[in-house]
């Protein structure tokens, strides 16, 4: 209690001011977490591009950023700064007031989502909306308008085929990661984050275990949808110039820069609430009932940021791994494969459910301990679920294979040819050398 | 060359459905000052037209105000990845026209260092063609193992990448002495490398499905444009100047050549990467076999060739590079000429690329392999 005294006195101090108690719960303390939560997460997503250049960096047989502060730790502040004090410079025939908003939207359709996401217990949650989950997605498929104004509104033909493309793009990876989490919904049986977070609690297990095919796509479909590599298209910087930010500089470039990297975190930390527990983690509640009731929250808090961190990671690694996609290529995983596969994982999650609920109650077996708070199973229901989810993820890619299997990119590693070596006679020299 | 129509009259984008995009010459990836003007349809290239000469220095005209001797660093700024191949092939014709011996020692340092040269151009050629796909990490592999090359060559010649490498007659100085330490150690290390960068393109599903089938171009078509090198060996068609019309040392070397089956992007792709093993194979040969002597054939004060006019090609990274040489007996040359190999093969671009995507005009032009001081000299 004494760690983290400081709260509750200053809630004493509020109330002091003459300010009303529903006023103080209701506006003055969400605005300090929004006020933590904004600061919070512009450090996170400024010290992402810090690890990225470093994680980038080892992975190339280089040192990443060395010389501002001690093994680099002050670059983000620094090009912060530079950026801040570049000219803001806006093309001759561009339209004035669209080229001027689009960053603002990008960026606040990046931030404004973080409002549920759910750090931690308690005072780590902004707003418990019901349908948390759905404004989620809501609000980050709003970030694609800003992508296709600040593209048209450039006068640039790499900017507008950058907007396109995104807008093509974001649109096709929405459906396919928006039904990929209906997998996991049928389990937590709520769309409220924090209802899902605790949904995994009273369950004891990651949704992470039941629907490890619903995860994959999940990740795959927000790493398109937040326009990275393999499938950075709309700013293929080698076919595209910068696609859709082309034209952009200074802050309001570094404002697209942010958003890009704030919409990867809100996709880490959506994956985190939804299939890796949240901020659960095994034990941490031992300091909620030994009584240190803030502690707990900030550990807990510590633990979302880690987790949501290693789905960062897997990132980065993508990045500085693999090629990039086509466009058509893209497409054709979006509709072919991804929205498919989420289709066949959500009859295959309510296959396993009802079979489940079926098992209930038969020749004496138990497998459904409540329904009060998600899907709460005994140890056998779990099982049999844990093996439906193993079996789903082969279920889903045979079922694949058959739908793709004529597709021209289905057997590539078959259509691999190796070259052949040949050794042709030598003919007469042109120089004949000393002898 | 084709010319792509451009509406002159004020044509808005919703008029017609095709799209006229000007690439270059300042875009990351065509390589240098190329310019490419796309005319599209959505992102389907419908034609296509090349406009060089943003680099254009007159290293012809240059060269017939040169004496012959001066006129080699120029040739190193020509394909400045391949600086040391360029430097050969007009010291070699030069020395042809004379009639001059050259040492044998001269002959095999000389095959040893262009094939060195070559494995860097292919290493810059892998890592920019991979970036421009997209796998960037290669590109710094890449260049590590260029860097090693580097080093070898700012030893010996006090410059790393226009290194004027060679003299008429020879070369400017013997082989430096920890030559054969540094060069055996790059040889072998250097296979252990490449099998890494197979390791992340060769097999990888997203690399396979953006080179196989792109930029196909037959053997036919292959030698009517008269491309030569790794673009015309993808293709199919047996040809290398170092086996059919020997030079350096090359006569006394055991290698093969690889030949592609289908002349993809893939194909050039896996080409490339055996001809770097190729080249690692004829240097770890000459070095065993270096003989002993002098570097240095005997000279005449000034170098003046007989009058008439020579011809010869090598082998460059990039493909056929030759040197067409007139000279009137006095110490400058009356006219030269020079076979670039980008140029011509830049020509399969507008063939290689029709019908594909942006993305792939990208990846095409990475796969010919061009470099822009050669193609504008």
């Amino acid at each position: 209690m004494f760690l983290f005294g400081p709260i509750d006195v200053l809630n004493d101090l509020l109330l002091k001011t003459g300010l009303s108690e529903d006023w103080i719960k209701f506006f003055v303390w969400p605005l300090i977490q929004i006020g933590l939560v904004v600061t919070l997460v512009a450090l996170w997503v400024a010290y992402a591009t810090y690890l990225e250049r470093k994680i980038s960096a080892f992975m190339q047989a280089r040192l990443g950023p060395m010389r501002v502060g001690p093994w680099g730790l002050l670059q983000p502040i620094a090009d912060g700064l530079k950026l801040l004090t570049k000219e803001d410079f806006i093309p001759e025939n561009a339209d004035r007031w669209i080229f001027f908003f689009a960053p603002y939207i990008a960026v606040a359709s990046a931030f404004i989502v973080f409002s549920v996401i759910p750090f931690g217990p308690d005072w780590a949650v902004i707003a418990d909306v019901n349908i948390g989950l759905l404004l989620v997605l809501a609000v980050s498929s709003v970030g694609v308008l800003a992508l296709i104004l600040a593209g048209w509104s450039s006068n640039s033909k790499y900017a507008l085929l950058g907007g396109l493309r995104s807008s093509a793009q974001m649109v096709s990876y929405e459906v396919a990661m928006g039904l990929s989490l209906i997998g996991a919904l049928m389990f937590a049986r709520t769309l409220s984050m924090s209802g899902i977070v605790a949904a995994q609690g009273s369950d004891s297990i990651w949704y992470i275990v039941y629907q490890p095919a619903g995860f994959l796509l999940f990740l795959i479909s927000g790493i398109a949808e937040n326009n990275r590599a393999p499938f950075d298209l709309p700013e293929a910087e080698s076919e595209l110039v910068a696609g859709f930010h082309t034209e952009y500089s200074g802050m309001r470039w570094s404002l697209f820069f942010m958003a890009e990297y704030a919409a990867m975190v809100v996709v880490a930390a959506v994956a985190t609430t939804v299939y890796l527990g949240g901020w659960y983690f095994p034990f941490v509640n031992r300091l909620q009932t030994s009584g240190h009731h803030n502690l707990y929250v900030v550990v807990s808090l510590l633990v979302f940021l880690v987790k949501a961190s290693i789905i960062l990671y897997i990132y980065f690694w993508l990045r500085w791994t693999l090629p990039r996609f086509r466009y058509d290529q893209l497409m054709d995983i979006g509709w072919k494969w991804l929205i498919p596969s989420a289709l066949i994982n959500i009859v295959l999650s309510a296959f396993a459910i009802f079979v489940v609920q079926a098992l209930n109650g038969w020749r004496g077996i138990t497998t459904i301990d409540t329904l009060d708070r998600g899907l709460n199973m005994t140890k056998s229901g779990k099982g049999i679920m844990i093996a439906f989810g193993i079996v789903g993820v082969f279920i889903t890619a045979a079922l694949l294979a058959r739908i793709n299997w004529r597709s021209r990119d289905f057997n590539l590693k078959v259509q691999r040819r190796n070259i052949k070596l040949v050794n042709v006679p030598k003919g007469k020299p042109a120089v004949q050398a000393e002898s | 060359m084709h010319q792509v129509e451009i509406a002159t009259t004020q044509e808005t984008l919703l008029d017609s459905p095709e799209m006229v995009l000007n690439m270059g010459p300042q875009h990351p990836s065509t390589h240098g000052v190329l310019r490419v003007v796309l005319k599209l349809d959505g992102e389907t290239v419908i034609d296509l037209d090349c406009d060089i000469g943003y680099l254009h220095r007159g290293m012809e005209k240059i060269a017939e105000n040169r004496m012959y001797t001066q006129i080699a660093p120029y040739w190193d700024r020509l394909d400045y990845i391949a600086a040391v191949s360029n430097g050969l092939v007009w010291v070699e014709t030069v020395e042809q026209m004379m009639g001059l011996p050259v040492p044998p020692r001269a002959h095999y340092l000389r095959t040893i260092l262009t094939e060195l040269n070559r494995i860097a151009s292919h290493l810059l050629w892998l890592a920019t063609h991979a970036l421009d796909i997209g796998a960037v990490t290669v590109l710094l592999w890449a260049l590590r193992e260029r860097e090693e090359i580097l080093k070898i060559f700012e030893r010996q010649f006090g410059a790393r990448l226009t290194c004027h490498a060679w003299r008429v007659g020879g070369m400017p100085n013997d082989a430096y002495d920890d030559f054969n330490k540094d060069v055996r150690q790059f040889v072998n290390n250097f296979p252990k490398r490449l099998d890494e960068y197979e390791t992340v393109l060769s097999e990888n599903r997203i690399w396979l499905s953006r080179t196989v089938g792109i930029g196909v171009i037959s053997a036919e078509d292959a030698i009517a444009i008269g491309l030569s090198g790794p673009a015309l060996r993808g293709s199919g068609v047996p040809w290398d100047v170092r086996k059919s019309r020997p030079y350096a040392a090359y006569a006394d070397m055991d290698f093969d050549i690889p030949l592609g089956e289908n002349g993809d992007t893939y194909d050039r792709y896996l080409v490339r990467l055996e001809e770097m093993r190729q080249s690692r194979r004829i240097i770890d040969q000459a070095l065993e076999n270096l003989p002993d002597g002098p570097v240095n054939a005997k000279l005449p004060k000034v170098v003046k060739p007989p009058v008439g006019d020579y011809y010869h090609t090598i082998e460059a990274p990039k493909g056929e590079i030759g040197c067409y040489i007139v000279s009137d007996g006095t110490a400058h040359p009356w006219r030269v000429r020079v076979r670039p190999p980008s140029f011509i093969n830049l020509q399969a671009l507008r063939q290689m690329c029709i019908g594909h995507l942006v993305a792939d005009v990208v990846a095409i032009i990475g796969t010919l392999d061009i470099v822009l001081g050669e193609i504008d000299r």
